[in-house]
């Protein structure tokens, strides 16, 4: 496989490799992804699709490979990294909302600590996001007063308020309530619509058909299939997708 | 009633000298053994090595053994010349701190590692996801742990009477100069001891229900 230097990628993961010791969770993986574009990550529980996801901002580390932003290799550590990091939103799983600080501290704390921006700003567009969120009447409340899906929601801002190239999302919905996913899958629609760069490790296939350019679908540590949503849903290549696809139809 | 009274001098300077000593190390122990415990979970194998050796020789050496060191073996290294109110200081400083680290370091543990990686995800770098996210919930979960370690430094404090400090520890043997019933003396410096503890413990409860963190 040639691994192209596409000038135009944002994010682009190239060779990349790791091991858990013997267990091999990424195998040589090559990914890239244009700005404005929204790519799902799909797959079986173990196939390594987090592990990517974490991988993009180096909460993950790597063994071989190389992963630029925006055409920056990822920086070992240090300062450098923590800069390259405030470029790059992540939405976890489990929210991770500062549990000591207000909901609005906690979107402000970023803008504030890292973009040096003076609190009377930082607090203005903080509650413009979180309204855009439809969580502005939380914002003095505490994480745990919250429902989970208002919690992501908020996580949500959190990431957007440190105005980032991309967004990562980490299994946004997993976590919740069966009726809270929608409101959650909402604001993603919207970011996707508005243009934001998304890479989204998700198990809602209604999100990948209805916002996703690309849908990348990860087995045992590998890409098995990079395809257009519809051509995925429709006709999948592998043998891996098609059963992974049927399980999930005959729920 | 009268051994307090006769003698309130010996008791006012007595305590103040205890509450100079509590507050001083008090003070130097919390940002030592907090500076230690965040070594202990620094990413640099060095540093948690240096904490946890001092942590391990400190803690293990009696108090009485750290506070002889510093009042009588360290004139002897021929440095800067400390009274020994200040040795005392150092000596109670340097050992509650290894307490207070253990305290603060189990308190990190119980701050879920999502904290610290939403911390990292919006640029903020090690130092200030410690000073911001991590240590700000730690302290939050080890207040009672915490008192005790300083409810200990209170009464180690007396420790230091038998390096020429004239603190509480060393209000009975001026008393027995001048006199006074030994029994009587001592009872009036336990109650003083309760009452300043009752104190603390106030305190304690008054952080614990300002700080309680809901997950």
């Amino acid at each position: 496989m040639t691994i192209q230097a596409s000038s135009d990628a944002l994010v682009s993961l190239n060779g990349v490799n790791k091991h858990y010791g013997q267990l091999h969770v990424l195998k040589d993986i090559n990914l890239q992804v244009k700005k404005g574009e929204v790519v799902v990550v799909i797959g079986p529980s173990g196939s390594g699709k987090s592990t990517l996801c974490r991988a993009i901002n180096r909460l993950e580390t790597i063994d071989t490979g190389e992963i630029s932003i925006d055409g920056k290799k990822l920086p070992e550590e240090g300062k450098e990294l923590a800069v390259l990091r405030a470029d790059v939103g992540m939405v976890f799983q489990s929210f991770n909302l500062f549990a000591h600080k207000t909901i609005l501290e906690n979107v402000t704390l970023g803008p504030i600590k890292v973009k040096k921006l003076d609190k009377a700003t930082a607090d203005k567009d903080a509650m413009a996001l979180l309204e855009r969120v439809g969580v502005g009447q939380q914002a003095p409340k505490m994480p745990a007063q919250l429902s989970g899906g208002q919690q992501q929601r908020v996580a949500i801002a959190r990431a957007l308020a440190m105005k980032p190239k991309v967004m990562l999302f980490d299994e946004p919905t997993s976590a919740l309530d069966p009726e809270m996913i929608n409101e959650v899958l909402d604001v993603m629609v919207q970011l996707a619509k508005e243009g934001m760069t998304m890479i989204v490790v998700t198990h809602e296939m209604g999100f990948a058909r209805k916002a996703a350019d690309r849908v990348v679908f990860m087995a045992d540590g590998q890409i098995v299939e990079d395809a257009k949503p519809e051509e995925f849903f429709t006709n999948p290549q592998s043998n891996r997708a098609k059963d992974f696809l049927s399980k999930l139809l005959t729920h | 009633m009268n051994t307090l009274l006769n003698n309130s001098d010996l008791f006012i300077t007595g305590f103040r000298n205890t509450l100079i000593l509590f507050f001083i190390s008090g003070f130097f122990a919390l940002i030592l053994g907090t500076v230690v415990a965040t070594l202990r979970v620094s990413p640099i194998p060095a540093m948690r090595a240096a904490a946890t050796l001092y942590i391990n020789v400190v803690r293990n050496t009696p108090l009485t053994l750290v506070l002889f060191f510093f009042a009588l073996g360290y004139p002897k290294l021929g440095l800067v010349e400390i009274d020994f109110m200040t040795a005392a200081t150092i000596g109670l400083s340097l050992y509650t701190a290894t307490y207070v680290a253990e305290a603060v370091r189990s308190g990190i543990n119980t701050v879920p590692v999502g904290q610290a990686e939403a911390a990292r995800a919006i640029g903020l770098p090690f130092t200030q996801t410690l000073t911001l996210v991590i240590l700000p919930q730690a302290f939050r979960a080890v207040i009672p742990p915490m008192f005790s370690v300083f409810i200990a430094l209170l009464k180690n404090t007396t420790v230091a009477a038998g390096f020429s400090v004239f603190e509480a520890g060393a209000i009975r043997s001026n008393l027995s100069e001048r006199g006074e019933p030994a029994m009587a003396g001592l009872l009036w410096i336990a109650l003083v001891f309760v009452l300043l503890v009752f104190i603390l413990s106030f305190v304690q409860r008054k952080l614990e229900k300002k700080w309680k963190v809901a997950r």
